[in-house]
């Protein structure tokens, strides 16, 4: 606790050692606002540049990204599964698509889909889709043989046997997988919202920085930052109530 | 990333899969031909494969790819040594000490997946247009996974590594270098790894969004004059660049 409370007081210190350095002239203002303006800064983006649409914007491109990383990346390692050739044809090749910078081609994809939500969203899934596919996998694959043979006495056929056994005894590693993906696609949609300038709140700063408005600039890098750490902190926390189910 | 379980070769099965493979590849490529060369979509969005060919032969043969090449392979180079060093140094400070790491290591957790790319225009405020703020990009980018996988690194190493070096009496430094750093080499190689992967992606959007050298900028610049075979091929030079590194950086680990 101590040590929690020390480190949010030398950030609080940070902040106000730069605002005396400004202050005094040895910061330039131009390059560096005030804190206590980005501060004030934070109810002008709140009321003005209606900061909480846009919020919900970027969660609406995340929410569809999200839908498609489930029906695709859950479906491909489920496909990976059932075919152990295929498998080893294929899943080298995504491990290599996950260490690919998908985002360096979002060109490609404003050709293809437009200056729109739907190129955002496809960046975000094409980005997020290889952990979801290998966790699947791996969730798949490491189910206890005692469950299978349990379904085989059941005389479950192939789709309850998937259904009833493979699948929920995979889910807590297939989130594991598909938090991952979650985080990797708000990333990537975010900073191509604020490439192509066009959606939430990636567009927000980049007008924010085109129009100079520098405490503007800094509130919603800061308000950025707290959508993630929030969207980091619900995913880990519901990952951590789906595991009891191991 | 790869699963558990690799199922088990069988004799015979590397035949089957290499041909699997083959027909996969070949499959796409004909799709993508039989795609451009019927006129379903815009025949520019998706050039034929020759038209993609030339392009990359093109490409391969201007000397301003190199030109560029150099450009951003110096601010990818800078921003890893710096970004790595001081990661390096954070990561080992907050791992080799409980008061500081659970003073400061969860700002790191915090600001670790947020989109690096939304810092770029204060980068600009502070470090210019010109390289350096695509180099300061790559810094931030590259900083986070290294400190952190040094941070977790450090909490790993063997005990009776540590209590050896201390029955020494080494100092800090030589705790560092001589202890610390070889036990692990592992997480170490594995942060660095990601942080490569992360910076040359943060360079190289910095790239896009304002510069006029660079790989990077040659995409947009592709892009803006509509110029599809050679971002096609700027592309695949970019993918084989950043997956090979990514795989040589891997070997290291071994």
């Amino acid at each position: 606790m101590v040590a929690r409370i020390t480190g949010i007081a030398v950030v609080v210190a940070v902040c106000a050692l730069v605002e005396g350095l400004i202050r005094a002239g040895l910061i330039n203002a131009y390059v560096v606002p005030l804190p206590s303006q980005i501060l004030a800064s934070i109810p002008r983006i709140v009321v003005e540049e209606h900061v909480l649409a846009r919020f919900g914007q970027t969660m609406q491109e995340v929410v569809a990204a999200a839908a498609l990383l489930a029906v695709f990346g859950i479906s491909l390692g489920a496909l990976f599964y059932k075919s152990p050739l295929l498998r080893r044809a294929c899943e080298s090749w995504v491990g290599a698509w996950a260490a690919a910078p998908i985002v360096l081609v979002y060109p490609l994809f404003l050709v293809i889909f437009g200056r729109s939500a739907t190129t955002i969203v496809m960046i975000g899934f094409a980005a997020g889709l290889p952990p979801v596919i290998l966790k699947t996998l791996e969730g798949l694959v490491a189910t206890r043989r005692v469950l299978l043979d349990v379904g085989r006495s059941f005389r479950l056929d192939g789709r309850q046997q998937f259904a009833k056994i493979l699948l929920p005894a995979a889910l807590p590693t297939i989130f594991v997988g598909f938090r991952l993906g979650l985080i990797f696609a708000m990333i990537n949609i975010v900073g191509v919202e604020f490439l192509i300038n066009f959606g939430g709140l990636g567009q927000l700063i980049n007008e924010l920085a085109e129009r100079y408005d520098l405490p503007g600039t800094y509130g919603a890098i800061l308000f950025v930052v707290l959508t993630s750490v929030l969207f980091f902190a619900a995913t880990e926390w519901l990952e951590r109530r789906l595991r009891p189910m191991r | 990333m790869t699963s558990a379980g690799t199922p088990r070769p069988v004799a015979g099965d590397a035949r089957r899969v290499l041909v699997l493979r083959v027909a996969i590849v070949v499959a796409v490529l004909g799709l993508w031909q039989v795609v451009a060369v019927s006129g379903i979509l815009f025949r520019d969005v998706v050039p034929s494969l020759t038209a993609i060919g030339a392009a990359l032969g093109r490409l391969l043969a201007d000397p301003a790819f190199y030109r560029n090449l150099g450009v951003t392979a110096y601010e990818i180079g800078v921003a890893i040594v710096i970004g790595g060093a001081t990661g390096l140094a954070v990561g080992i400070a907050l791992g080799a000490n409980r008061f500081l790491s659970d003073a400061f290591e969860s700002f790191l957790h915090y600001l670790g997946p947020t989109p690096k790319i939304i810092f770029f225009p204060v980068m600009i405020m502070w470090f210019g247009v010109g390289g350096g703020s695509k180099i300061a990009m790559g810094v931030v980018s590259c900083f986070f996974p290294v400190a952190i996988s040094a941070a977790a690194g450090m909490r790993q190493i063997d005990r009776v590594l540590i209590l050896v070096g201390r029955s020494f009496r080494a100092s800090t430094s030589q705790m560092v270098t001589k202890i610390y750093l070889h036990a692990m080499r592992e997480p170490i190689v594995n942060g660095l790894r990601l942080g490569m992967g992360v910076a040359i992606v943060g360079t190289l959007l910095a790239e896009t969004k304002l510069s006029r050298e660079g790989l990077g900028s040659m995409v947009i610049q592709a892009y803006t004059v509509f110029d599809m075979p050679k971002m096609y091929a700027l592309v695949i030079v970019l993918f084989v660049l950043a997956v090979g590194l990514n795989v040589l950086l891997g070997r290291l680990r071994r």
